[in-house]
């Protein structure tokens, strides 16, 4: 296997919270706390988990829009998390970005001509005005969109429409891996089957690397190759989409996919209903993180803190059931099909 | 006769560039006790429908036209202090955002006690009381001590718990929820689904239910109403609906939804599109308000309007070419 | 749920059922294009920007609008009733209160206009420094935090109190009396800016932190920076009439609203025309000025265009 594109190991990022009229740092929100996973060249990892689950920060960590707590960030063999701003500047043409709300992701004062040409002058990738204008033109084709439009203001387009502008952006620096912060999210039902089909088909024509970042798990299944699991700042589960969907080895994850509406009524399937909210990321719960709300916890989950092993081939969870013996393990069997209701 | 009856529904505003047609000759009717989805796109009107049968829609810039029946009398015909007695007590609402329908100033006591107070003229011990009761029966742990805390205190869940307290609290006949899980995280929103289907059965009170989302139609309706541009495209019972919508715009966003598990089916097909934009409202449309998009269109599509046809019994669509008789697809 | 259930070969004219017309329920609407359009929809503008402009005119044009000299002594003629003659009549020594009010709009305005672009100038770049330079904001703030402790009157007497009195000593005293309001707002505006998505998609482009505030940041202060500069302006015109009034503002050879109230007052219960004309030229200003920024505040907040 070659090299990722793109490490994480052992990320963290605690944003201090300050107080009082010196400001001084009366706690810690633990947004991310200790999460790893690589993207191979070309492959869609999808980060999914609940609001405050740490995915978005995880995002932001990676494009550096922030320094991270501890860990590293390793880019196509080389560390970025420590770079001085100076060095990093070129390298952050190959990540990009997608944010979810195509209203506030861009300028509302510049032209989309200006939008689409930040990027490429920022990284000197056009050899002369025509060259960028010739461009500039091809984005646009790319993300369908008629060329004539460049001259036009962001408020004259629509949702979705902004949301092709923003990939148009996200191209023109060439990059390898794109950043989807719940790219398609904001965007109505036939809007959003519009994006994801475009992003596809970028994908598959530009060879790009992908961290889909979603709360939306029918999307994720439909975009992905791998998926990885967060709950309160950890990957409680990673593993290639089919098994992950099929058989499920975090008891989040099942309760997760048995709490996703789907649009077949009268569909037998097998309700878990988490009780009580997510705890505060300030307060992490003591020994596993979700033992408040597992229907599975036993006492140690309450002490130990599971790490994440691999249950099998390329498929990793954090929980202590898989140290059970299989008849006493709710999660051995293929779990997938009983929550997700077939007819 | 029916719990509610509307018939022509016509929610105009006046803005600067054009009157916008928000809601344009929309007829429906919910019966007691049962639950009617309206799903539909952002912009689609389904919201100022529902904002139109409490009247709670400005005046102006906002006109509404046509008879809204609740129990046989018309709320557009209600003086003010008529429509408060309404409002609350018989049909109450709960909205998408429970951080900010929430007042941060009073305890959730106060907030449930205030209804009982001014419709049901209770004394506040009563009306204390009762409060209590509504917060268990929404499944609100400790609620004798709930009872005194201040939405800053709640998770956004258990706001929206609260929220569903201050709809039922004086035993409404018809409940108005709109988008009353859009804002909440899947899990949270598997237990207010499951909330909401419990007191279906303990309450009794008929709802219609305002979404965007299929999935959450499919979970709780039993009939559906499908809006698009402001007017009604398609009704039908649920599973009618889901197995063979007739209108090609139903098609359309069935089609174009990923289905949760088609890794494991190998059902990964490319998504359905439907392409193109939704027409504006501030202009008078001409023909079918689905035509610009529509896989199917004809110049008659163009040209004439269709009217809502019964296509198979309890099966209402506004096409010309869906045709009649229903067909195993 | 396939599209199999349409087919439209076997529809024929006949069983066309078209859906009943429905009725206007409102008259149409005239959409109004361009000024007049944007005037009909911003009254307040409209109403705020002509007598505004109005007074500028007027200051401009004062030699041509049947004045007489402001400053030429009549002591014959001196607190004559307002008449075809005077028609504001004239002071104790004698000089045109109609003259000396169209030449007094020159100070008014000047000052205004002059301080509201100074205190912005200034407070934009001290926003901007404070909104970007995290050690520098705890001091900065501090600092406008003190002078805003401070009654800006009091301050700007303090201030005319260490220099002479001149137009451009009365434009430097209030301006730092108002730069902490407006340095405040900037800041804020620029902590929001911050975290819009749009800034962080320009930090992953490359975009380095200078182009960042010229490109990003700034264009998008205008127009709350716009709005707050009416008021700057407004509050600036009452300042210096106060000052002038109490004497510590432009020197009593220049005519302007305050002074003239200022040397009117004496006589107020018996000749109060002198104190009265000046009065309410600057009320209708500072109301208009005003009336100007409420319309500009509405006009430009993005979360009122959103609107229907």
């Amino acid at each position: 296997m070659s090299t990722p594109i793109l490490e994480v190991n052992d990320l963290k990022k605690h944003f201090p919270i300050r107080a009082g009229f010196f400001g001084g740092t009366t706690g810690y929100v633990y947004a991310v706390d200790g999460v790893s996973f690589s993207i191979a060249k070309g492959e869609t990892l999808s980060l999914v988990g609940e609001s405050g689950c740490g995915k978005s920060t995880v995002g932001k960590a990676i494009l550096r829009l922030f320094d991270i707590t501890a860990g590293q960030v390793v880019l196509d063999g080389q560390r970025i998390d420590d770079m001085p701003y100076g060095t990093l500047r070129p390298m952050r043409r190959r990540m990009q970005v997608v944010f979810q709300d195509p209203f506030s992701s861009l300028n509302p004062r510049m032209r989309v001509r200006d939008l689409l040409a930040e990027p490429i002058r920022n990284f000197g990738l056009a050899k002369d005005s025509a060259d960028l204008e010739r461009r500039v033109g091809d984005l646009m084709d790319r993300v369908r969109l008629p060329r004539d439009a460049v001259n036009r203001w962001p408020h004259e387009f629509s949702g979705g429409q902004r949301q092709r502008i923003c990939i148009a952006r996200a191209l023109a620096a060439e990059p390898d891996l794109i950043i989807c912060d719940e790219a398609v999210s904001a965007l109505d039902v036939s809007v959003k089957a519009q994006i994801v089909n475009l992003l596809q088909d970028l994908q598959k024509e530009l060879g790009l690397a992908m961290l889909f970042i979603s709360h939306d798990l029918a999307i994720v299944e439909h975009m992905t190759h791998r998926v990885a699991v967060m709950y309160l700042g950890k990957i409680v589960e990673v593993a290639p989409k089919r098994q992950l969907f099929a058989a499920p080895k975090h008891p989040y994850t099942e309760a997760l996919l048995s709490a996703v509406p789907v649009p077949e009524p009268g569909a037998a399937r097998e309700r878990i209903i988490l009780k009580g909210d997510v705890p505060s990321p300030i307060k992490p719960p003591k020994g596993c993180r979700f033992h408040t709300r597992c229907p599975y916890a036993f006492d140690r989950c309450r002490q130990d803190e599971p790490q994440l092993r691999q249950t099998e081939d390329g498929h990793f969870a954090a929980c202590h059931l898989h140290d059970l013996p299989a008849a006493d393990n709710p999660l051995a069997g293929a779990r997938g099909a009983a929550v997700i209701a077939h007819h | 006769m029916a719990l509610l009856e509307v018939e022509n529904l016509q929610t105009h505003f006046r803005t600067p560039d054009g009157i916008n047609r928000a809601v344009d000759g929309l007829s429906f009717s919910v019966e007691a006790g049962e639950t009617v989805a309206i799903v539909g796109e952002s912009g689609c009107g389904k919201s100022v429908t529902s904002m139109s049968i409490l009247r709670l829609i400005p005046e102006p810039p906002g006109k509404i036209a046509g008879s809204i029946r609740f129990n046989g009398r018309d709320l557009l015909k209600m003086s003010d202090k008529e429509m408060r007695a309404v409002r609350g007590n018989e049909i109450s609402m709960i909205f998408q955002e429970p951080m900010t329908s929430l007042n941060p100033v009073l305890t959730v006591g106060r907030q449930i006690g205030e209804t009982l107070r001014l419709h049901q003229g209770m004394s506040a011990a009563q009306a204390e009381d009762r409060a209590v009761e509504m917060l268990k029966l929404v499944g609100i742990p400790e609620p004798q001590r709930r009872v005194k805390e201040y939405p800053h205190q709640l998770s956004g869940g258990m706001r929206q718990r609260v929220m569903i307290a201050i709809a039922l609290a004086c035993n409404p006949k018809l409940l108005i929820a709109d988008e009353p899980t859009t804002a909440l995280d899947v899990t949270i929103q598997a237990q207010i689904l499951d909330l909401m289907r419990d007191l279906k059965r303990t309450v009794g009170a008929a709802i219609v239910i305002i979404t965007h989302d299929l999935g959450v139609v499919a979970e709780v309706a039993e009939r559906v109403i499908v809006m698009y541009a402001g007017r009604k495209v398609e009704e039908a019972a649920v599973g009618k609906l889901f197995g063979s919508p007739r209108h090609p715009y139903t098609q359309g966003l069935l089609g174009s939804m990923p289905k949760l598990g088609s890794s494991l089916t190998g059902d990964e097909t490319r998504l359905q599109e439907i392409p193109g934009l939704v027409p504006s409202l501030k202009k008078k449309l001409e023909g079918c308000v689905f035509a610009s998009r529509c896989p199917h269109t004809t110049d008659l599509c163009r040209k004439v309007a269709p009217a809502l046809e019964e296509k198979a019994p309890g099966h209402i669509a506004a096409c010309h070419y869906a045709i009649k008789e229903a067909v195993a697809a | 749920m396939s599209a199999s259930v349409l087919s439209p070969g076997d529809v024929s004219a006949a069983t066309v059922k078209a859906a009943a017309p429905l009725p206007d329920i409102m008259p149409p609407v005239k959409v109004r294009k361009g000024l007049w359009g944007f005037m009909y929809r911003n009254p307040s503008i409209a109403i705020g920007g002509t007598i505004v402009l109005l007074m500028i005119l007027m200051a401009i044009f004062a030699p041509l609008l049947w004045t007489v000299d402001p400053t030429a002594l009549a002591p014959a003629r001196r607190t004559r009733e307002p008449s075809a003659q005077y028609w504001f009549g004239t002071d104790m020594l004698g000089r045109d209160v109609y003259s000396r009010v169209v030449y007094g709009a020159r100070v008014s305005l000047i000052v205004g206009f002059a301080v509201a672009f100074c205190a912005s100038v200034a407070g934009l770049t001290i926003g901007l420094i404070s909104g970007f330079v995290r050690w520098a904001d705890g001091i900065i703030m501090r600092v406008m935090d003190g002078l805003m402790s401070i009654p800006s009157i009091l301050l700007a007497i303090a201030l005319m109190a260490l220099t002479r009195g001149s137009v451009g000593n009365v434009i430097l005293a209030i301006t730092v009396a108002e730069i902490p309001r407006v340095s405040r707002l900037v800041r804020g505006v620029v902590l929001s800016l911050r975290e819009q998505p749009y800034v962080d998609a320009a930090v992953s482009c490359g975009t380095r932190t200078p182009v960042i505030i010229w490109r990003h940041i700034l264009p998008n202060t205008i127009a709350p920076m716009t709005v707050q500069a009416t008021y700057v302006c407004a509050s600036a015109m009452i300042v210096e009439s106060i000052l002038s009034f109490i004497g510590a503002g432009t020197p009593p050879i220049i005519p302007s609203w305050g002074n003239i109230m200022a040397e009117g007052r004496a006589l107020w219960q018996v000749k109060p025309y002198i104190v009265f004309f000046p009065a309410v030229f600057l009320s209708i200003t500072v109301l208009a000025v005003n009336l100007l920024g409420d319309g500009l505040r509405d006009a430009l907040d993005p979360r009122m265009a959103k609107r229907l």
